[in-house]
């Protein structure tokens, strides 16, 4: 804390180094920043000041940088962010500990908004696709539900730690313009809810959606998914046993037809 | 592209082990013989196979086609991965882009190695029983050597490799755990697989062979 104070009295510098455009179909450029050190400060932090006092670091007038955050505790997702080469979440990478110059850009396998900001709308719409829910509405009480094995409900409950943040999609080589790839992350959902007594009841119409064009065979097994996973997400194992559900699937399918 | 990729892509990761892999066996146990046995194993061999019934429908169905589909469609399962090791140099990362690498080199080595030797018999350029001295030619220029030893790196890498994610991509292998025995037993079939192949490339350039393929040189003429 001593040494954090002198820093700050000594005018210590943050530097950033930021990937930037104007519109979504601006081409992107760079632009540094120099901000000053404040004891635990994070990537969003940071950014807040460079919003507060819009100055680059040759001391140039500029427009604030956008992006985009919500809960600032790494459970939403919103701030996911490639930060010095590796995508993360912004409120949780704290100046401390990265490497200086701090190299942020927005994750560019989504379509980036401006700035940092991008847009997450297609892992909602693989949500929807792969039907990452448990249909109970209707017209009349339904009663309880089956009860879930505590064993099963604790792996299950790291699944549902899922925050759609984009990371895995990020790292995957083979999510990109040319492959139709869903992702890790809806397949996962696809396991969590299967898993659960309930949702297990529309387990086919999930493993149907995964049998699709851009569902699960658009995994290469690169495994970058398991490595980035900021929230632990067993995700390479999930893919793998929603490979053998829905192998299972394709005979039954054949062989019951 | 419309359609669904998923038959056809499950199809890719079967036929590369049934029956491609089990026809790299084969071959890598049939050329071995060639060290083991010298010009006279090598022969018997070949005799062997050749006098498989249905010999041709065999090469066709479980060869060839086989072949054909699974370079076909692995060339454009390349085409439509990005190389992001930079970012993310992780083992298996790795892995999979050498896949895809090795893939490519295999293709056009198995292109290149079919029109030298199997479709050279089938214009009647070589018989079966010189085939010995017909590689002791090929393999004595240092180049085609080279690419031969290349070549066979690369498609054993992409078989044992390939095998792995076969074991993942239909569910048999599932755990981190799993997956990672697996790994260490398809490196080592890798290693094996290609000790055998590399040992049959030199023994084809002994002077044993060398030997008989100055005499069958002087009887046919190879285009």
């Amino acid at each position: 804390m001593a040494e954090a104070t002198t820093a700050t009295a000594t005018g210590r510098k943050v530097k950033f180094i930021i990937t930037r455009r104007e519109r979504p179909d601006a081409s992107p450029f760079t632009e540094e920043f120099e901000v000053p050190y404040r004891p635990n400060m994070n990537v969003i932090s940071a950014l807040m000041e460079i919003q507060r006092n819009p100055v680059n670091a040759k001391g140039e007038k500029t427009v604030p940088v956008c992006w985009e955050s919500n809960c600032l505790e790494e459970v939403c997702g919103a701030c996911s962010m490639v930060i010095n080469g590796k995508p993360r979440q912004a409120c949780s990478a704290l100046i401390d500990k990265l490497e200086q110059p701090i190299r942020l850009e927005p994750m560019a396998t989504f379509p980036v908004v401006r700035d940092l900001v991008i847009n997450r709308e297609r892992m909602f719409n693989a949500l929807k696709k792969v039907k990452a829910w448990i249909p109970i509405d209707g017209t009349y009480d339904l009663g309880p539900g089956p009860r879930m094995a505590e064993s099963k409900r604790q792996w299950a409950y790291e699944l549902s730690k899922c925050m759609t943040c984009g990371v895995c999609l990020e790292a995957c080589p083979n999510v990109n313009d040319r492959n139709s790839f869903i992702g890790p992350a809806p397949i996962s959902q696809v396991r969590l809810f299967n898993a659960h007594p309930t949702g297990e009841m529309n387990a086919h119409e999930r493993l149907d959606a995964l049998m699709e064009e851009g569902g699960i065979e658009g995994c290469g097994n690169s495994q970058n998914c398991v490595r980035s996973c900021p929230k632990g997400i067993p995700l390479t194992t999930s893919i793998a046993a929603m490979n053998r559900d829905t192998t299972k699937h394709l005979f039954k399918r054949w062989l019951n037809a | 592209m419309k359609g669904n990729s998923y038959l056809p892509r499950k199809l890719h990761s079967l036929l590369g082990v049934i029956p491609l892999g089990l026809f790299i066996v084969e071959h890598a146990l049939t050329n071995y013989s060639a060290y083991e046995g010298g010009k006279e194993g090598f022969s018997k061999s070949i005799d062997s196979l050749n006098s498989m019934p249905l010999i041709f429908w065999l090469e066709l169905f479980v060869i060839w086609l086989p072949i054909l589909f699974h370079g076909v469609y692995g060339l454009y399962i390349a085409y439509q991965s990005n190389m992001n090791t930079g970012r993310f140099s992780y083992g298996r990362n790795w892995a999979f882009t050498w896949q895809r690498i090795t893939g490519v080199i295999t293709f056009i080595f198995v292109a290149w190695h079919f029109y030298e030797t199997r479709f050279q018999i089938t214009l009647g350029n070589v018989a079966h029983e010189d085939l010995g001295s017909h590689m002791n030619g090929i393999v004595s220029n240092p180049i085609a050597f080279t690419a031969y030893i290349i070549g066979v790196v690369a498609a054993m890498f992409h078989f044992a490799n390939g095998l792995w994610a076969f074991l993942v991509s239909w569910g048999i292998t599932i755990g981190p755990r799993a997956q990672k025995v697996s790994s260490r037993v398809c490196m080592v079939l890798f290693v094996i697989l290609t000790a055998l192949f590399l040992l049959s490339l030199f023994a084809f350039r002994s002077d044993e062979f060398a030997s008989a393929a100055a005499s069958a040189l002087s009887s046919v003429s190879i285009g």
